[in-house]
């Protein structure tokens, strides 16, 4: 994933997911209060910072979100409960919940980078509410949204 | 990388976390959101915008969320909104759909509801809008009432168009080409009755007479080579609304006689077929001939012109009534200011001079062309000579009487505008030395629009 955001990718230490965040009523996590949490353990030296995490995540308004991200901010979530097959009643696919996790980690620092969704099916911005969405669309930036993302970490400026 | 259009929703509910969270999650979607606590909030910021859409919660204190629709409504009767809700009831979802409601949505939504339901009536919503602005604008140009002269010929001509429009007699609009008999025969069109029935228009010169006959009558399946299927003529689409027959000066002798005799029986069969179909629609021909002098030299048949002279309009070229030249300048650039969004704001006197001694032998047409060319290479915000291109004119169309000193003073002004009033290639062009042309430019007063010469 770091080659396509040119970017050196640290990995962190693991942490508890807030308890503050889950919801009991819907026995989900409200992500943004996690990215707010998060907010408080941004290294000195990182532009952007990704949570992964296996709760099921949801905002209010929302029966669940795959991830969430402060459009042009900092910190951004992903959740693996319903991009495993599992969640579906189908036998678990490890290299198939990888390949969607990649996919939906890029989007949310996507969003981070300040894109929002992208008409092209061919990129990894495009709206996937389901996982028939992330599973057909693209697993790279288009284009245009790959300049958005270069502006700021200098990834494609080499060719 | 980013939705082609701006779309502006509205959010209304009383609970931050639900302003906060559907407002972030629509934004990532590319939508412009706005989110207001109240239903009197709402109201306020109603007018700084075009809203598309908005989505508003049915139980807030004060103002609830059918009321806010219902007040919505008085000033923006399109306004599409969907109305969400923590508690469902289907008497709820009755009543606001009732009033009027796009749709209805129980708090927490799915995801992929919403957002399909949303870009789906955002892009209808935003089809029906261009719909409407296309109808009007088909509508508006067509009127007789924005048709526009000064002359006293051509307002009697529009006084007649508006007498003949409601009736159903032919019509036969004469004039030279560019004087806008086509655009006349519309704008009766739309004035009469018969505007919601279809205008079908046919450039008779366009065709062959064999062509030309399926065209209009239409023929049946196996008529001839190539009739594979049943074909409905434009006689047939024409039914109950016009049929324009334009350039009928130039159809063929076998036409003339089969056209008269469908005027004159009021039906017709399609070619290849028994069946005989009845004329529902209004005839208006047009011609930029002289149809007299051709009955004279037999080319045209006396009784149908007869037939279609019923009520005979002739539209004055240009050249007859110049007074028209800067109303249609006006006109035309305040068009092409709309289409190409540029803010020309008139004509600078030596272009207007121009314009107003040219003899347009293409009259309107014509000057719509130089005034759009003129418009689209204008740098300043009026229009100035160097921006006005005059078609050359072609075998002596340009007839008015010039003198020799005229004509070389014109020429010398097109070709130093052609080569951007470089004085080496207007002299190459010319075939003259630098010093003669000089002399020439001060003899004759020539000047450019702002900046200087150029000598290389």
């Amino acid at each position: 994933m770091g080659d396509c955001l040119r970017s050196t990718v640290k990995e962190m230490p693991q942490v508890p997911v807030p308890p503050s965040s889950y919801e009991a009523g819907r026995n989900q996590y409200y992500s943004t209060k996690i990215l707010k949490e998060m907010l408080k353990e941004v290294p000195e030296d990182a532009l952007k910072l990704l949570g992964v995490t296996e709760k099921d995540l949801c905002i209010p308004i929302l029966t669940y979100v795959f991830g969430e991200a402060q459009l042009g901010g900092t910190a951004s979530v992903v959740s693996l409960a319903r991009l495993r097959q599992e969640h579906y009643g189908v036998a678990p696919d490890r290299p198939l919940l990888l390949e969607r996790l990649r996919k939906e980690s890029l989007h949310e620092l996507g969003h981070t980078f300040g894109l929002i969704h992208c008409p092209s099916r061919d990129c990894v911005m495009y709206l996937s509410n389901t996982v028939v969405d992330v599973d057909g669309k693209g697993r790279t930036f288009c284009r245009a949204c790959q300049m958005v993302v270069a502006s700021q970490t200098g990834a494609g400026r080499e060719g | 990388m980013t939705m082609e259009k701006s779309v502006n929703i509205m959010v209304v509910d009383d609970e931050e976390i639900v302003r906060d969270s559907l407002s972030s999650w629509l934004e990532e979607d590319g939508y412009k959101v706005e989110a207001v606590e109240s239903g009197k909030k709402a109201l306020e910021r109603l007018p700084a915008k075009l809203w598309d859409l908005m989505l508003v919660d049915l139980k807030m204190p004060g103002m609830d969320g059918i009321q806010l629709m219902e007040e919505v409504r008085k000033t923006n009767p399109d306004m599409l909104v969907i109305i969400m809700t923590a508690y469902a009831t289907v008497d709820t979802a009755v009543k606001a759909m009732k009033k009027g409601a796009y749709d209805y949505f129980v708090k927490p939504f799915n995801p992929d509801d919403i957002s399909l339901t949303i870009r789906k009536i955002v892009d209808h919503h935003k089809l029906v809008q261009e719909n409407l602005f296309l109808r009007k604008e088909l509508k508006k140009q067509y009127k007789l009432r924005d048709m526009i002269s000064k002359n006293e010929k051509m307002l009697e001509i529009f006084d007649l168009a508006r007498t003949v429009a409601k009736s159903s007699s032919t019509v036969l609009i004469q004039g030279e080409s560019g004087t806008g008999k086509e655009l006349l025969a519309r704008a009766i069109h739309d004035e009469s009755p018969r505007s919601e029935a279809p205008f079908i228009s046919v450039s008779c010169a366009s065709l062959t007479e064999s062509l030309l006959e399926s065209e209009l009558f239409g023929h049946e399946k196996g008529a001839f080579t190539g009739a594979s299927a049943i074909k409905r003529g434009k006689l047939e689409l024409a039914q109950d609304g016009t049929l324009f027959l334009d350039e009928i000066g130039d159809i063929s002798l076998k036409l003339q006689m089969d056209l008269l005799r469908v005027l004159e029986q009021r039906e017709f069969r399609r070619v290849g077929g028994s069946d005989l179909i009845a004329i529902t629609s209004r005839i208006i021909a047009a011609t930029n001939r002289d149809l007299k002098r051709a009955i004279e030299e037999g080319r045209f048949r006396a009784d149908l012109y007869y037939r279609l002279n019923v009520i005979s309009i002739h539209i004055p070229p240009l050249r007859e009534r110049r007074e028209d030249i800067p109303l249609l300048v006006e006109h035309f650039v305040e068009k092409f200011n709309i289409e190409m969004g540029k803010r020309i704001r008139g004509v600078g006197e030596g272009a207007m001079k121009i314009l107003m001694d040219n003899d347009w032998p293409g009259n309107a047409r014509e000057l719509r062309n130089v005034i759009e060319r003129a418009v689209v290479v204008a740098k300043g915000n009026v229009l100035t000579e160097s921006d006005i291109s005059l078609p050359a004119a072609a075998g002596g169309a340009n007839h008015r009487a010039k003198s020799l000193e005229e004509i070389e003073k014109e020429h010398i002004r097109v070709v130093l505008n052609e080569n951007q009033w470089n004085i080496v290639r207007t002299a190459q062009t010319l075939g003259i030395d630098r010093v003669t042309l000089y002399n020439k430019i001060k003899k004759f007063d020539l000047k450019k629009d702002g900046g200087a010469l150029k000598e290389c």
